[in-house]
């Protein structure tokens, strides 16, 4: 009777088991030891943390109220981010689609071309629009042409990427079934997937219009077209208030992006 | 046999969009745009022409890449790699309140308007941006990437995760509710153990994310390896520069692995 009562004294019931319980406080102590070093190891100045909020306020306070006054000039540098978005998408699907047929593993040639289709995805994905940006401003000058192409190399990746595994997805049969009838290569593509592929096609198109708005806004701090000169020109001469009007027009630009996708998207899907 | 048998019957693929009108009218209206996008934009020729002689010198100037100075590009990485860490964390940290506060089933509604509003002013500014405002609030250098970072991590994870509390299984707050639990102790014991496998997922894949931009925050002057990055291209040092590039796209790769590891492990 006692035994069994101590017995069941010391079979309480804990959430993990002592192995999962170590590995646990490893991983906590792992965090916090690594929150520690980053705080001491990097190169802060304290004074100018504590003053942060109170560096804050002042700049909110000295971008009120917003300027109104260059309207049309914010404008149109509004429509240009909108085009170099729109005009970099379209770029993009002729560029994106082969590259997503030879990097998808069903309808690759060789393996060679399944290395060489990852590899572009993969180096495409990898550099961020903004310094896809710095090279071609470096290479075509400021300007909307760089723009536009650092928009298309990075959307690339995203494209391709999501289109070789919609690719990937397809039903074998009416491909089986075009190829046991004698038909070529181009048919096979054109008849058995292309249809099958053709809604992801349209959400990922449309997703990534909707992506590209936002990148393009940042374009011109680089140099590379857009509203972001406008923006970089009115910080660069504290001109706060332009600054105000910029972002809120920003803000703008981005919920229309918003809307119209949604709106396609019911349309087209 | 009459002659209409003879005449072969073509098939047709059905057309994508079958009004006809519409077919040909979204053609038109599609080159009619690309007409006026092209028309508007002022591109400068004369320097484009020059490009192609510009990249050569670029991409000679790049190769052989330059891994030689080290020690520098090590400062730049352990910065970027620090911002993100510590960003991740305060991120993490600051999104479990407000998503509790942007969870409609679980929050009174002033509140929840409160929590949307801030998950809504996060998510909308691209961090560059936001990076280019702290800059200019707070200085250059790693403070200003570290808020960035942190308020991007809060749009994104604040806002899963407040989806995720929506759709948590509502008996277990019951339960607790029925046996008198208060308003935290039903938070701690009802809705965080049935979120927890999700905002770990969450928090690594912020940290892989934090990562990526830390190296795009840097150009605009909040620290880290992309203000090496620019560094080394506005001094034209080509082969140093993408050297970084390469080094970036390498740990981005590793990051990414690891983080999918991490995550596939957890769900």
């Amino acid at each position: 009777m006692v035994e069994q009562k101590e017995d069941s004294l010391a079979k309480y019931w804990t959430r993990y088991d002592s192995k999962e319980r170590w590995i646990r406080y490893v991983i906590y102590f792992l965090t916090v030891f690594a929150v520690v070093w980053a705080v001491k190891d990097i190169d802060i100045f304290w004074p100018w943390v504590w003053d942060a909020p109170n560096q804050m306020q002042n700049l909110a306070v000295r971008m009120w109220p917003p300027e109104l006054g260059a309207w049309s000039a914010i404008g149109a540098a509004l429509l240009e981010t909108v085009h170099i978005a729109t005009l970099s998408t379209m770029l993009t699907v002729f560029v994106a689609l082969p590259v997503s047929y030879i990097a998808a593993q069903n309808t690759t040639p060789n393996r060679a071309t399944l290395w060489l289709g990852r590899t572009i995805l993969v180096s495409s994905r990898s550099v961020n629009t903004i310094i896809w940006a710095l090279l071609f401003v470096a290479i075509f000058g400021p300007g909307v042409l760089a723009g536009i192409l650092a928009v298309m190399f990075r959307s690339i990746g995203f494209i391709g990427k999501l289109m070789g595994e919609a690719i990937e997805e397809i039903d074998r049969k009416p491909v089986e079934a075009m190829e046991a009838t004698g038909a070529t290569r181009m048919q096979v593509v054109f008849y058995a997937i292309v249809p099958q592929v053709m809604p992801a096609f349209f959400a990922i198109v449309i997703l990534r219009w909707d992506i590209n708005i936002r990148e393009s806004t940042v374009l011109g701090l680089v140099g590379a077209g857009g509203i972001g000169v406008l923006l970089q020109g009115a910080i660069d001469t504290f001109a706060w208030q332009t600054v105000a009007t910029i972002l809120i027009g920003i803000v703008f630009l981005v919920l229309v992006g918003e809307t119209v996708t949604s709106v396609l998207r019911k349309k087209v899907l | 046999m009459t002659p209409e048998q003879q005449q072969p019957r073509l098939w047709k693929k059905a057309p994508f969009i079958a009004n006809p009108w519409l077919r040909y009218g979204l053609i038109i209206i599609a080159f009619a745009y690309l007409y006026w996008a092209v028309s508007t934009i002022p591109f400068n020729w004369q320097r484009i022409s020059e490009g192609w002689p510009r990249a050569m010198r670029i991409f000679g100037g790049g190769f052989p890449p330059a891994f030689d100075r080290g020690e520098l590009m090590w400062k730049g990485f352990k910065e970027s790699f620090q911002i993100a860490f510590l960003a991740t964390i305060l991120g993490v940290l600051l999104s479990i309140p407000i998503a509790v506060m942007s969870a409609k089933n679980i929050a009174p509604k002033p509140i929840y308007f409160l929590g949307r509003a801030i998950i809504i002013t996060a998510r909308s500014f691209h961090p560059v941006i936001v990076a280019i405002l702290f800059v200019a609030a707070v200085g250059f250098g790693p403070i200003a990437g570290i808020l960035t970072l942190t308020l991007y991590s809060i749009g994104f994870v604040a806002k899963l995760l407040a989806e995720e509390i929506e759709e948590i299984d509502w008996g277990q707050v019951e339960a607790m509710r029925s046996v008198g639990a208060g308003y935290m102790a039903t938070l701690v014991y009802g809705v965080f153990p049935q979120i927890l496998p999700r905002q770990i997922g969450l928090s690594m894949y912020q940290l892989d994310s934090n990562l990526r931009a830390s190296a795009v925050v840097g150009i605009v002057g909040a620290g880290g390896i992309g203000a090496t990055l620019m560094n080394a291209f506005g001094r034209y040092d080509y082969d140093f520069a993408f050297a970084i590039l390469i080094l970036i796209i390498g740990i981005i790769l590793i990051s990414e692995a690891i983080s999918g590891w991490v995550r596939k492990k957890i769900w």
